[in-house]
């Protein structure tokens, strides 16, 4: 895997989010962003430690698992050994633990944010597909706006002065001259 | 205005070019995830020992001491390339060197160390890979950096090499020992 292959798959999930997010909401939680300080939320690992929850009945998990939450949280969180796939979408053996352990949270009551707190508190941002809205991706978040904002700027002031231009000046007396010596030849 | 237009793409291929050259010339894999855990107390979990498994441990034990936890299996090749500088690592006896043996037949690790040595002075055995979980184990091998009050100091994931043991994992032992 390169570094392309995952910019190209950040900027995608970013460009799914910007679609979801208006732009005013956008632009507020940037200015929220940028007066927060720099580093993220502090993860520390839940205590008790995960190893301590028990296993949800069979009858349980087949609900769980059949459930559009979910599925939703699979497809949100990152394998992390096969990198460009999704819970869901990986056969790796990490990736059917992972499932597991989120399926263990699930019906030990714990809402989304926690689970998804919980799993980034061990792997990191990383296994999240949907970056956070943090400082330290503040870059990352407002990256393309700023790119758009500077390419429709330098647009409008190429345009502008197309229009003001007073185009092409023609030198008569100039022309005329070498209009005779082309004629010499 | 005019000779800006000419240097602008050269300008903006220069930058593109040394973040691609920065990128690639620094050396960073990037399947290696930093560790959020880095600074973290190292969770704790009560294991069997992997020869006694009606013994059970803890890293509770290893409190007061500057000591190693090794993630490794017998299914796991790369361990086996770690194992030389692991065996040197206990022969020098600078650290304890805590094995933990993730999702692996009990039977088929005893043999593994009975074939290439055993560098452990103690081994847990996770068979279902649940402590691993609290410690963010995503490819083993993986070894962890522990100091004194059981804090997680450093992470190296992949095989030890001497390099990384000689230039990063001594010498911060070396300092939180002191």
């Amino acid at each position: 895997m390169s570094a392309f292959t995952v910019i190209a798959e950040r900027s995608g999930a970013i460009g799914k989010c910007l679609r979801k997010r208006s732009a005013a909401a956008l632009i507020a939680g940037l200015l929220a962003c940028s007066l927060a300080s720099a580093s993220g939320p502090a993860a520390t690992p839940a205590d008790p430690p995960n190893s301590t929850l028990a296993d949800p009945s069979p009858e349980q998990a087949r609900e769980l698992l059949q459930s559009d939450r979910y599925r939703r949280l699979a497809a949100e969180l990152r394998c992390l050994v096969c990198q460009n796939q999704t819970l869901a979408d990986s056969n790796a053996d990490l990736a059917t633990d992972l499932r597991n352990e989120v399926l263990r949270q699930m019906s030990a009551g714990r809402d989304d944010t926690q689970i998804k707190d919980n799993l980034v508190a061990r792997y990191g941002e990383f296994v999240l597909y949907r970056p956070t809205f943090s400082g330290r991706n503040l870059a990352l978040w407002a990256g393309p706006a700023v790119l758009l904002a500077l390419g429709a700027f330098l647009m409008w002031r190429i345009s502008r002065a197309r229009r003001t231009s007073p185009g092409v000046v023609v030198d008569e007396a100039r022309l005329k001259r070498v209009d005779a010596r082309l004629k010499d030849l | 205005m005019r000779s800006l237009r000419f240097i602008l793409p050269a300008i903006v291929f220069s930058v593109v070019a040394a973040f691609m050259l920065a990128a690639l010339t620094s050396g960073r894999d990037p399947k290696e995830i930093p560790s959020p855990l880095i600074g973290k107390p190292a969770p704790a979990f009560t294991l069997p020992l992997l020869a006694q498994t009606d013994q059970i441990w803890s890293p509770e034990k290893m409190r007061g001491q500057v000591w190693l936890l090794n993630v490794w299996a017998s299914w796991c090749a790369p361990c086996l390339v770690e194992h030389p500088e692991l065996l040197k690592l206990a022969r020098a006896k600078t650290l304890p060197l805590i094995g933990f043996n993730y999702k692996d037949e009990p039977g088929a690790a005893v043999a593994w160390l009975d074939k290439h040595g055993n560098p452990y002075t103690t081994i847990v055995a996770d068979r279902n890979g649940r402590a691993a979980f609290d410690y963010g184990v995503y490819g083993v091998p993986e070894t962890f950096l522990i100091d004194r009050n059981g804090t997680i100091r450093y992470k190296h994931v992949g095989p030890l090499t001497v390099d990384v043991i000689a230039n990063k994992l001594l010498p911060m032992a070396q300092a939180l020992a002191r």
